[in-house]
């Protein structure tokens, strides 16, 4: 039973990680209606902008603290923000009327420029993430073992989703971000500026991603470029598992993968667990394509 | 390709490889695995032109197709391969036939879900059945798991890579030129009109994965008894990538394009490889080392992929008919 809970906390934590990731590529999807694949490559990004600030920051806070990693985190997360602008409008943006396959190819090749780029500025051997945020065990009932990080992680996640909450529910750029997603055309008659409204959705999300990151690399802590692929991959299998384009639904999705996959990889196979995410994925796709929370689609001629 | 002389051309260049192979021993083996790889980069290429190029679905599992027939083949080889001297002539043709027989199969299993998705939906299910099956391999101590395998026979050779290859281009080309074949062109052009008018969309679809997925099993196995040895890793996402980059480069639908992109992209990673083997050229000081120029093969691919679609989605070498990225 304590190994059942031990792996129920560790794919919380993992699960809350993958839903940060999960909520950038279905805002993106809400609005423009494609797969960021580069979105993966941010999370990356954002690990690797906490790795370089954090000796940097030791400058003024000489003892690792919770505050120095939540400093770390922001402008590791207004660093990403920047970038994911910079893409948008660089690489997506002049296609926006293009065939859908198009962006997603762009999408690609932004993604792979970004790992390589990565491995040749950073260097492709892994790296150690340094101790940013202490770690102290924080309960030991038996052989089940929590620690500070791992509260950190679930903590910051919700205070992030909360904070999108607000953002999306009640400012003003986070209704025009509702009209977008819901009619393009018609919230660009109203008087929506659709180009900074996508430039802040793509900020958001990247924003998140990064922060993301950075949770990712407290609890696993060597880092290298290709690091975004598989969490990003994951965290769009969470994005689709739960309804694409629906917020609540992403980050359901990434709990139940986090959880789902921690579980396989300690009962069945640690082997196998870079599969289910994909099998998972599958399967909705076969059984309920718009996934857990997401509404039917259907295509108009 | 003028259709009406493919036979001609098939044959023609069944004899020319069996010609050239008859000089094989001649050729330096550096070289010959350079052809090797270019003969297998146009079976992987042309096959996946079928799926994304003619019918336009969005594959981007290729490689794991390839991982099928690659590993049947040389299961097959290494069992049956010593048996005696007549046994090993037939057993390796035998052998890339059941390996792209397989392939198929995995083809139809990944068929079935596109029944019901499309675009990038179907491109992350690709992908997805690719991670899946290289995984698979990887749990396979039948066939050396993630330490890999050896093969133990290197019968692959100029004769047969190029003549399959002539025979790829052949049978593909002639199914998207019959009269069944317009089916794919008028599924990837608008799928729901296509339905309206009569068309099984869906066995259409079906029907390029299948193919495509055969001829990559194929290719699979000639890459296997080339390099004589797999890992489940060699099977990855990146080499499905470069498949992909291949057909965009030449142009979706557009097998002259396809083929001259495979052999463009097959050269160029070599001729990098072999500018960052010189130390420093003249005029370079040593704080520029090009060690690295061997290393940003895939910076090139990605920046290629990024301003391709920006400039000329239709493909670089379509000129002719403007075969829409759809």
């Amino acid at each position: 039973m304590t190994e059942f809970l031990q792996q129920l906390i560790n794919g919380l934590a993992l699960g809350s990680i993958l839903a940060l990731i999960a909520l950038g590529y279905t805002m993106v999807y809400g609005i423009l209606r494609f797969i960021n694949f580069a979105h993966g490559d941010i999370f990356m990004l954002g690990a690797f902008a906490g790795f370089y600030l954090t000796p940097k920051i030791a400058k003024i806070f000489p003892t690792p603290s919770i505050l120095s990693g939540l400093v770390v985190m922001a402008i590791a997360m207004a660093i990403c923000a920047i970038i994911g602008i910079v893409i948008e409008r660089f690489a997506y943006r002049p296609l926006r009327q293009n065939p859908k396959l198009t962006v997603l190819i762009t999408a690609i090749g932004v993604s792979l420029f970004l790992e390589y780029t990565g491995q040749f500025v950073f260097g492709a051997a892994p790296k150690r993430f340094p101790e940013l945020i202490p770690s102290y065990p924080i309960a030991n009932i038996g052989s089940l073992s929590l620690n500070s990080n791992q509260i950190i992680v679930l903590a910051v996640t919700l205070a992030l989703l909360l904070a999108l909450r607000f953002i999306v529910l009640k400012t003003k750029i986070g209704a025009a971000m509702r009209a977008l997603s819901f009619n393009p055309e018609a919230a660009a008659l109203m008087g929506i500026n659709t180009d900074v409204v996508i430039s802040f959705t793509f900020a958001l999300g990247s924003a998140l991603a990064a922060a993301a990151g950075i949770l990712f690399a407290v609890n696993y802590p060597a880092i290298d470029p290709l690091m975004g692929i598989l969490p990003g991959l994951k965290a769009f299998v969470a994005a689709v598992l739960g309804g694409i384009g629906n917020l609540p639904g992403a980050a359901l999705g990434g709990l139940i993968i986090g959880v789902t996959e921690t579980l396989v990889a300690g009962y069945i196979s640690s082997t196998y667990r870079d599969a289910i995410a994909f099998a998972i994925l599958i399967l909705i796709l076969l059984v309920k394509p718009s996934g857990l929370l997401g509404k039917k689609e259907i295509e108009k001629v | 390709m003028n259709f009406k002389y493919a036979k001609t051309f098939l044959l023609g260049a069944i004899a020319l490889c069996f010609l050239v192979s008859l000089f094989e021993n001649k050729i330096n083996s550096y070289r010959l695995f350079i052809l090797y790889d270019i003969g297998i980069n146009i079976i992987l290429a042309v096959s996946l032109n079928l799926i994304n190029g003619y019918t336009g679905q969005f594959s981007l599992g290729h490689a794991g197709f390839m991982a099928v027939g690659a590993y049947a083949a040389a299961v097959i080889t290494n069992q049956f391969g010593e048996l005696n001297s007549f046994v090993s002539g037939v057993i390796f043709p035998g052998a890339l036939l059941a390996g792209g027989l397989l392939a198929a199969v995995a083809g139809l299993l990944v068929g079935i879900p596109t029944l019901r998705l499309r675009g990038d939906y179907l491109a992350i299910v690709t992908l997805g059945f690719g991670e899946i099956i290289r995984v698979i391999f990887q749990n396979m101590e039948r066939v050396g798991g993630a330490r890999g395998l050896s093969i133990t026979h290197g019968w692959t050779n100029l004769f047969w890579t190029f003549s399959l290859a002539a025979v790829t281009i052949y049978l593909v080309t002639a199914l998207v030129h019959s009269t069944y074949g317009r089916g794919f062109i008028a599924v990837r052009d608008d799928e729901i009109a296509a339905s309206a008018m009569g068309i099984n969309a869906t066995k259409y679809k079906v029907t390029a994965f299948v193919v495509g997925a055969f001829f990559a099993g194929i290719a699979g196995g000639l890459y296997a008894h080339s390099k004589q040895f797999l890992t489940p890793g060699g099977f990855g996402f990146m080499e499905s990538i470069s498949i992909v980059v291949m057909v965009i480069l030449g142009g979706m639908g557009n097998t002259t394009g396809v083929i001259i992109a495979a052999i463009l992209l097959t050269l160029l990673p070599e001729e990098l490889r072999r500018l960052s083997s010189i130390e420093h050229l003249p005029g370079i000081t040593k704080e520029f080392p090009l060690s690295w120029i061997g290393n940003i093969r895939m910076i090139i691919y990605s920046l290629l992929l990024v301003v391709l679609m920006l400039t000329r989605p239709q493909g670089i070498f379509a000129f002719r008919k403007s075969a829409s990225a759809k």
